[in-house]
């Protein structure tokens, strides 16, 4: 597996610049010859769309919702980073490189990084030109917000909606470009496959969910923005449908898959209150500039209420452990110190899997009304779904899964081990090493879909001559027969179990064995029972209806049936990575106060995973990490 | 809780529909309203029968993509919440509820519950946008925006795009969405270029998708999850009516 990175020549600050200057160009009357397909419309895919449509490319553009604008990138509350150092507060794009380089337990490309910390500058001013209202000062000048991880005040918000005016941005940008008829938009269609001709991506197989047609799709270049895998928990902040399908059976064409182990556990959503639930609701990260976690320091308290609990009784454990940071500690060790708390048995609430985060302290010295004011929508949410009022008593909180630093292993150019499949967003593994500190990920997707994809793709495009394969060409037929036997396999089974009976099943396993903590036997343990799981899934399957209709059921099994492939893979990347870093946190490997312990010298790459066919053990490939600007360093937030 | 559900059926858009009853016991009062539909799936699913089909994603009160008429209310009685966000708390154990699609000319039905709402995508293309190439931005705090209109702009931005001031407007109008959305950009400096223009495509486009005429009866609002005000409809009309009169006589 070929995993040249491309990073390009010189220091560090100047590789952009220098890579921009030498990547090839398209002149504009050839763009129009080129056809590029982009998957999933969120940050990442729908500015990708709408800056490649503008440039002049023929862009088809694909989702699974019934519009662009519904993407999951809009439930993103907290805020985006951009160095611009306006509040003078120390900022600058080598600090905000530093602190994703250190959040990400030096496991991400430095150059990589830092491009993305130079575009941020970038975001910003396009977000606020297309009209995202961002929180302002009373001099009408952008306001900013502090945020896990960082020390600096530099994450620009819209109240608790940042992500859904960002995606909104986004959206209308590529409305545009739809009204101009640059873009092609479809809706309510599904990828089930990547169609790989001589090598190279050349086209796409569809669903459409509404009818059932599968249809074949063919282009010059793949975009696949079709977010992470977060879902193969079953329970986890994402969205019902976000799922593993698009990148997995890019994988099984011969995507190398990296780092799937790098998985990032929440630290504030809403605990789980029932066998019922279907996704977990996330609380901003930003709530903890005001919110003080605690729990009680005796567990024989644990089960009283919150106001019974005398000050000297409670135990803040982020203020204690980590004095600088406090509250503000990164995601990955916020949300361990959660579970210890509650392994200790001073957890609270239903079932004891909760920690308070508690407002009483800044109503007192601020007034109700300003923490109203900057998060009154999340309050509000919190009661809808448990029915408290979080003015008067604690917020109960506790992690869960969130976003996936792992996917499609890409270069510089961000194409990924097949040529022609470029990978943007989420789904790919760049630019977040082992945990992504807050306000980062919106930043990732705009940063690669306005200001990366649009210079590096023409490196590739002008590699290639243009003019699609014939949709009714070999490789089309073949790759669409394969997927017609799949779903046609789906639709046959007429066995005793629901897919989500599965999914349930398979996000139990991969909770309790591949979750906040891990180690090896248990890891095996999950193998084995995820093996077992997909027999069962095999032949006890059942869907309902055909596959030629609208088809919650067959939609729901074919995810799922990726979902238990991907979660064994997950699985035997945590066992083969012998050191904790970021998300991953092996238990065999951490110091005595229980901090994650990196192993530099063995583990300082990306594992990057090849596939090797159905029942075959997948091979382990390595890109090594060049730090030529920062030194590895224990991770401290003390 | 022991229900009584009486959810609308109907294969395809040519299809005539009808209601099918079901009885769904042990609904736990913390689930919310779709987890309980998730719950009478599997339920059917058992039965051998086919489950009833129903649009939903974020399951957080956000991505606009859950609808659904619930005992005659969009998104169901409770005030500023979709449905999604709806629990079942606020429902009595025996209560008998009715579940229907949201039902408009511009929004037909996909299937059962599920209905198409890419009349709004027209009305967004028509104009709901700055024309702003990438690249092109100037500096961010370039162009201050006093707070005030920001946080308007920002009220307005609100919108989920969720189609319930359609679905509860007896004339199906889609005034509160268009005028959210065209008054979120037309509220800022940033917006002022191509404000005329984009206020009389964006209706004209409303008009075309087969949207009803707006009779200020106020019940998008009073339905709307986000509480979208209706001053954005008054602001609406008369950015259209400055624009049709500079159109006159320019």
């Amino acid at each position: 597996m070929n995993l040249d990175s491309q990073i390009p020549e010189g220091p560090l600050s100047d590789k952009w610049e220098n890579h921009r200057f030498s990547s090839k160009l398209v002149n504009p009357a050839n763009k129009r010859k080129f056809k590029i397909i982009v998957v999933g419309s969120g940050l990442a895919g729908g500015s990708a769309a709408a800056t490649l449509g503008e440039l002049g490319y023929n862009v088809d553009c694909f989702c699974y919702q019934d519009t662009p604008r519904r993407a999951h990138s809009i439930a993103a509350q907290g805020g985006i980073n951009g160095a611009k150092n306006y509040q003078n507060d120390g900022d600058s794009v080598h600090r905000l490189f530093y602190d994703t380089i250190k959040g990400g337990d030096f496991r991400s490309r430095e150059a990589n990084v830092h491009r993305l910390a130079q575009n941020s500058v970038n975001i910003i001013d396009q977000c606020v030109a297309q009209g995202v209202p961002f929180a302002r000062e009373y001099g009408g000048l952008l306001a900013n917000r502090s945020f896990g991880g960082a020390q600096v005040s530099r994450t620009f918000y819209a109240r608790g909606q940042t992500g859904q005016q960002l995606l909104l941005g986004a959206y209308s940008a590529l409305s545009r470009q739809i009204a101009a008829g640059q873009v092609k938009m479809h809706v309510r269609q599904e990828m089930l496959d990547l169609i790989v001709v001589d090598g190279h991506a050349k086209g796409i197989i569809t669903r459409n969910l509404a009818t059932g047609e599968l249809k074949v799709w063919t282009a010059d270049a793949v975009l696949l923005c079709t977010g992470g895998y977060g879902n193969v928990y079953y329970l986890s902040t994402n969205a019902i449908g976000c799922n593993v399908t698009a990148t997995f059976r890019a994988y099984r064409r011969g995507a190398g898959f990296a780092n799937p182990c790098f998985t990032q556990i929440h630290p504030t959503c809403i605990p789980v209150s029932g066998d019922h639930q279907s996704k977990l609701t996330l609380m901003s990260e930003s709530l903890r500039n005001d919110g003080r976690v605690w729990v009680p320091k005796n567990a024989e308290d644990s089960g009283k209420s919150p106001s019974e609990i005398p000050e000297d009784a409670r135990d803040y454990y982020l203020e204690r452990k980590y004095p600088s940071f406090g509250n503000l500690a990164p995601r990955d060790i916020s949300s361990r110190s959660a579970k210890e708390a509650c392994d200790e048995g001073r957890g609270v609430g239903p079932g004891g899997r909760g920690v308070y985060l508690d407002f009483g302290d800044s109503i007192n010295r601020l007034g109700e009304n300003v923490i109203r004011e900057r998060y009154g929508n999340l309050f509000e949410m919190y009661e809808r779904i448990t029915g408290e009022n979080a003015y008067q008593r604690p917020m109960r909180i506790y992690p869960a899964i969130h976003y996936t630093m792992g996917g499609l292993w890409v270069d510089y150019n961000l194409m990924s081990t097949i040529p022609g499949c470029f990978v943007l967003g989420e789904a790919n593994f760049s630019d977040h090493g082992a945990n992504r500190l807050g306000a980062s990920a919106l930043m990732q997707g705009l940063s690669d879909g306005y200001f990366v994809i649009p210079y590096t793709i023409g490196n590739y495009l002008t590699s290639v001559s243009s003019g699609a394969i014939d949709p009714e060409g070999e490789a089309a037929r073949e790759t669409l027969e394969s997927v017609k036997e799949r779903v046609s396999q789906l639709v046959s089974s007429k066995g005793k179990r629901s897919s989500r009976s599965y999914h349930k099943e398979l996000g139990n396993i991969m909770w309790e064995y591949a979750g906040m903590a891990r180690n090896e036997q248990g890891l095996n343990k999950a193998i084995g029972q995820i093996q077992d799981l997909r027999d069962d899934f095999n032949k006890n399957l059942l869907v309902t209806g055909t596959g030629e209709e609208y088809n919650m059921e067959l939609e729901r099994s074919g995810r799922v049936r990726d979902f238990l492939d991907f979660g064994e893979l997950l699985c035997r990347d945590a066992l083969d990575r012998n050191e904790s870093c970021g998300g991953h946190f092996r238990e065999e490997y951490q110091t005595e106060d229980g901090e994650a312990t990196r192993n530099d010298d063995e583990f300082a790459h990306a594992a990057v995973w090849e596939f090797k066919g159905d029942g075959e053990v997948p091979a382990r490939h390595k890109e090594d990490l060049q730090f030529e600007e920062v030194k590895l360093a224990v991770r401290s937030y003390k | 809780m022991k229900l009584f559900l009486k959810v609308w059926k109907q294969d395809g858009p040519e299809d005539e529909g009808r209601f099918e009853s079901h009885v769904l016991d042990g609904v736990s009062e913390d689930s919310s309203f779709l987890e309980m539909l998730d719950q009478l799936n599997e339920q059917l699913l058992d039965q051998g029968k086919e489950p009833v089909a129903f649009d939903h994603d974020c399951r957080e009160g956000i991505c606009g993509t859950c609808s659904l008429n619930i005992n005659g209310f969009a998104h169901g009685p409770e005030n500023s919440t979709t449905t999604c966000q709806l629990h079942m708390r606020k429902f009595n154990d025996g209560d008998t509820i009715t579940i229907e699609p949201f039902r408009a000319k511009a929004f037909p039905v996909v299937r059962d519950l599920v209905v198409d709402r890419s009349a709004f995508d027209k009305i967004i293309q028509a104009g709901g946008f700055i024309t702003v190439r990438t690249g092109s931005a100037p500096d961010g705090n370039a162009l201050p925006v006093p707070k005030s209109d920001s946080d308007l702009a920002m009220d307005a931005a609100q919108c989920i795009g969720c189609g319930a001031c359609v679905a509860s407007c007896k004339n199906a109008s889609a005034m509160l969405f268009t005028s959210a959305k065209a008054g979120h950009l037309n509220m800022l400096p940033q917006g002022q270029a191509e404000k005329d223009t984009r206020v009389l495509n964006m209706v004209a486009a409303m008009d075309e998708a087969g949207f009803g005429n707006c009779r200020n009866y106020g019940e998008c609002s009073a339905a709307c999850p986000k509480d979208i005000s209706l001053d954005y409809i008054a602001k609406l009309n008369r950015d259209y009516a400055k624009a049709k009169i500079k159109k006159v006589f320019s």
